[in-house]
């Protein structure tokens, strides 16, 4: 079909140079998922499975006991994305500028270090500010105390309306060298000539960076944006290693990840549930299908108008 | 403030505050792992009641280190994650970039479609395909072999990998490419010899995005090859860090160690990282 | 199936390939959760098999609490997993067997060591077969800091109110938190809370049955009283115990900042090796009026065989010997809190066990209410039970709310409670 045309017309060349990654990508990935999300339409009695249509989605969002289930994590997790977005990109638009300043020195030490919590693993990041936040072991409280802010203090993971939240500045703080090394780069690409011309026509320092690097690295948070938000929404492994399977305190920090890995692999004594399960993964790609295209067709476009 | 850089003026106050800015950062972002790498080396006592105390001459214990290295061959496991990581990241970087060129380059119908069909991965949690995947790497007998690792991370790399490619191949000038196809250079020369060195900043860039979670995954070594022989580092801390574990000691020198071969492994990387970054990166 | 077959070929033959043994070895892999007994199975059960079954080898593969039951799964659905499997207790495993995955035992010469009480966690509903051999159960109370006792001249709490006096002294006192408990992985306030102290207010197994029967319902004064306790828990924690972690606890006791620890018998082990005080042990307390005691025994753990296992000859054998009374005596010894289900009179030397168990003589056993049938469905009464402690304990659902939640949830599908 595809490839068969190709050939056909002697293009052998691009069906070499496709064929590896398209029959790695099919056979591990593509086939297995959409052989896990076929099951959605199934569900089994008595050790069988027979199909049962859109059932599975009715129950998803008709039966309150998993709408609700549903909706409390599509809410958590937007709200997971939302920290994300208000906080990381204007550290991260704030931390490259400083690092692309000329002549800055310890640049590279501060490169490193500033994305060296993103090469850590969940479970070390999880164990790492559980141990910090712990009110018993009290190194914040500690710390709050010497500057005479112990009052501040609360369990911020235990409590409802701050357990979120607080796992959500975690994550940031672990991925935020992703954004701080993408505009980085994206302000370093800007043309010394660009802003030499500004310069002699007045617009210096807070100016020149709001009206002419900012646009130009429109593009880069853009890009940003949509990984963080494809990134959050399929995310799981942090409030996991934190919280557990529960997302707890009732259920205040469970997110579609979560939901999704307690439904299809079970946890404890509730035995997993591939149907439900395969139900809630599509619904997640849907969502994530959607804020993409929303992105590509609706952002992007918008976006490239700024450009050079 | 990011807008105060003009090159003309330094002001001594602008620089420092600057430097205090990002070292405040900087401490934000290492005092978590600086908090485990002392303790891992301190008494059990201590580390309750003095977290933040440096390791003394009263308090130092290697007693974390020496449980860790009884229970289990961290050698091996050492081993094993560079062995999965290094060959993975070489196949999602070959596979990727062949792809991506292809796409990049080449003027053929479905090339649109075939290039969304590559960055749907991107979408979809893998997890969920697990029972597939492993039913096929027992079929294939390749249960507890690292390949079953090196296969699932190559294809769960391979969508960033062509979509942030095919952003950079497509900046490659054709002129140099219509040079090579007029002196008679073949396709695969003009991939090899002219491209290939030309987008290798943006090659380091994919690597260490893939390097990071492929480094890091629990969840594959545990399902596809959990086996004493194939276990990798991150599984084999995992050890530790069970429901019923309180051995603190074991827990913060099992993670330390799991730390310490990313961060090198980040290092030698990162130079780069920086450089496939500058020359215009991820657009 | 030809393929399959292959397959299963294919792994034996690597797994035999990787740990190049002699041809006529069979090495039989162990699953389980357990992986803090990692070294004891090394060092000690397995050699004392081997010693006495020379061709067969053994290795105990261990993953994570947390992941066990996805792992499991998902290697069983595949083909991958190892020969034994360690089987939680009820539906979990029955799933297992009804799914083909467990091999029926009920043949198992060893199988005539334990009593039908010890089997029906892992029997089929109508007992006709049973598909794993029992190893141990765990037994709830409280374990408690006899120095901290000593020094405020506490006296061991027999009732409810003597317990909350205690509390009050400790807490008044300031130098000892009253009890080390937190909210934050919920699992425990429901295991050692509502589980722990709730068979004295429901009967032990009169109440569970009922439960089942439908004849009872969780908005019952039996079954919301445990919560009224619970509710009263809050005020004697430690500050943050809402975020307060399973080992933050475990650690708070053990060195020494905190007066009594609501447990389960499988934390001895691990207290002893880390506490420096001497510990005590007191069953729940009695309810004002009561006479008798009833305590959680819980069948906890038992081990099965993998159908699909290219060494059931083998591995039947390891079962036999698991029945048998050295393997009671090895396992209760060594893991002091896992108390054997063998009939066995096994003999134990750690005086914190041996408190617990003599708790047997004194009071009627039974299991967790919420494990047997309960909780087959969704919503998961277990799971339920959980969140529902932990927000009882934080005061933010009253006792009653919560028992109300829980009925429905369970009414909404276990059709004896419609």
């Amino acid at each position: 079909m595809f490839f068969g045309q190709l050939v056909l017309r002697g293009r052998w060349h691009i069906v070499v140079f496709l064929a590896p990654a398209v029959l790695v990508y099919t056979a591990v990935m593509i086939v297995p998922l959409f052989n896990t999300l076929r099951l959605a339409l199934f569900t089994e009695v008595d050790q069988q499975r027979i199909f049962v249509g859109v059932q599975n989605f009715r129950t998803l969002f008709g039966d309150p006991r998993w709408s609700e289930s549903f909706w409390n994590a599509l809410g958590n997790n937007f709200w997971f994305f939302f920290i994300h977005m208000l906080v990381q990109n204007p550290i991260g638009i704030f931390l490259a500028a400083l690092l692309s300043h000329p002549r800055l020195r310890f640049a590279a030490f501060y490169r490193s270090a500033i994305f060296i919590p993103t090469i850590l693993s969940f479970v070390i990041v999880g164990f790492a500010w559980k141990l910090v936040l712990s009110p018993i072991w009290g190194i914040a409280p500690s710390m709050l105390d010497a500057v005479g802010l112990k009052s501040l203090f609360a369990p911020w993971l235990g409590k409802e309306g701050s357990a979120l939240t607080t796992l959500a500045l975690i994550s940031v703080w672990q991925f935020v060298g992703i954004p701080v090394m993408l505009i980085y780069a994206a302000l370093l690409t800007i043309p010394d000539e660009i802003l030499e011309a500004a310069e002699t026509e007045g617009i210096t320092g807070l100016s020149a960076f709001w009206k002419i690097k900012l646009p130009l690295i429109l593009p880069s948070i853009g890009i940003i944006s949509i990984l963080t938000f494809v990134g959050n929404f399929n995310a799981f492994d942090l409030i996991y290693a934190a919280q557990g399977a529960l997302a707890g305190p009732d259920f205040a920090s469970d997110i579609l990840g979560t939901f999704l890995y307690r439904t299809f692999f079970g946890f404890q004594l509730q035995l997993g549930d591939p149907h439900m399960g395969s139900a809630i993964a599509t619904a997640m790609f849907a969502i994530i299908l959607v804020g993409v295209c929303i992105y590509l067709f609706g952002i992007q476009t918008r976006i490239r108008r700024y450009q050079f | 403030m990011p807008g105060q850089m003009s090159r003309a003026r330094r002001n001594p106050v602008t620089v420092a505050a600057m430097h205090g800015a990002l070292i405040i950062y900087t401490l934000i972002a290492l005092f978590p792992v600086f908090v485990i790498l002392i303790n891992s080396f301190k008494t059990r006592k201590a580390i309750f009641r003095e977290p933040l105390a440096l390791p003394n001459a009263e308090t130092f214990s290697t007693i974390g280190y020496q449980t860790v290295f009884q229970q289990g061959d961290f050698i091996l496991y050492l081993q094993n994650s560079l062995i999965v990581t290094v060959a993975s990241l070489f196949f999602i970087l070959l596979f990727g970039a062949m792809a991506a060129f292809a796409l990049a380059e080449y003027r053929f119908r479905g090339n649109m479609l075939m290039g969304l069909y590559l960055a749907l991965g991107i979408m979809i949690p893998i997890r969920i395909g697990t029972v597939a995947i492993l039913e096929m790497m027992v079929a294939t007998g390749l249960v507890n072999t690292l390949w079953a690792l090196i296969l699932v991370y190559t294809a769960q790399g391979l969508p960033l990998a062509v979509f942030i490619l095919s952003e950079f191949m497509r900046q490659v000038s054709d002129d140099l490419k219509n040079a090579g196809r007029v002196d008679g250079l073949s396709e695969y020369t003009i991939f090899f010899r002219l491209v290939l060195p030309l987008v290798r900043p943006a090659m380091a860039t994919v690597a260490v995005f893939n390097m990071i979670p492929i480094w890091n995954d629990l969840w594959f070594p545990l399902i596809l090859a959990p086996a004493e022989e194939t276990k990798t580092l991150t599984l084999g801390s995992q050890v530790f860090i069970g429901q019923f574990v309180t051995d603190w000691n074991a827990v913060l020198s099992a993670l330390s160690m799991a730390i310490l071969p990313v961060m090198v492994l980040y290092v030698i990387f990162s130079r780069q990282l920086i450089r496939g970054l500058t020359s215009g990166a991820v657009k | 199936m030809t393929s399959k077959t292959h397959a299963l070929a294919a792994i034996t033959a690597t797994l035999l390939g990787t740990t190049a043994l002699s041809a006529q070895d069979v090495t039989l892999t162990i699953e389980s959760w357990r992986n803090d007994d990692l070294t004891l199975w090394q060092q000690q059960i397995i050699p004392a098999f081997e010693a006495t079954h020379p061709g067969i080898k053994v290795e105990f593969a261990p993953s994570a609490p947390a992941e066990y039951n996805a792992v499991l799964n998902s290697k069983l659905d595949a083909g991958s997993a190892g020969d034994l499997i360690t089987c939680r207790p009820f539906d979990a495993s029955l799933a297992l067997y009804d799914a083909g995955h467990l091999t029926d035992l009920s043949d198992l010469r060893g199988m005539a060591n334990f009593s039908d009480v010890a089997k029906s966690a892992w029997q089929t509903d109508d007992g006709a077969a049973t598909f794993c051999v029992p190893m141990a159960s765990v037994i709830h109370g409280f374990i408690y800091n006899k120095d901290a006792f000593a020094e405020l001249g506490l006296e061991v709490p027999e009732t409810e109110d003597a317990f909350f006096a205690a509390l009050d002294a400790i807490k008044e006192d300031g130098s000892y938190i009253p009890m080390a408990m937190g909210t934050n992985d919920q699992w425990e306030a429901a295991t050692m809370g509502y589980n722990n102290i709730g068979p004295n207010y429901w009967g032990g197994e009169e109440g569970r049955l009922a439960l089942i029967a439908g004849e009872q319902k969780l908005t019952d004064e039996a079954w919301v009283a445990p919560y009224a306790q619970l509710a009263k828990w809050g005020a004697y924690l430690g500050d943050g115990f809402e975020a307060q972690t399973y080992p933050d606890s475990q650690n708070l006791f053990t060195l020494g900042r905190a007066a009594i620890y609501p447990a389960g018998s499988w934390e001895i082990s691990g207290f002893n090796a880390q506490a420096d005080f001497e510990m005590g042990a007191f069953k729940p307390p009695l309810p004002a009026g009561a006479t008798d005691c009833y305590i959680s025994d819980h069948t906890d753990i038992a081990i099965g065989l993998n159908a699909a296992s290219a060494n059931a000859e083998a591995a039947r054998t390891f079962l036999d010997w698991v029945g048998s009374e050295e393997f009671a005596t090895i396992y209760a010894n060594a893991l002091p809190g896992f108390f054997s289900l063998s009939n066995f009179d096994v003999a134990m030397e750690d005086p914190l066990a041996q408190e617990f168990v003599s708790w047997r003589g004194d009071c009627n056993s039974t299991i967790r209410s919420t494990y047997q049938i309960l909780s087959r469905g969704t919503p998961n009464l277990e799971n339920d039970t959980w969140n529902a402690s932990a927000q009882v304990i934080k005061g933010a659902e009253t006792p009653e709310a919560a028992g109300q939640r829980l009925q429905d949830g369970l009414a909404s599908w276990y059709e004896p409670q419609q």
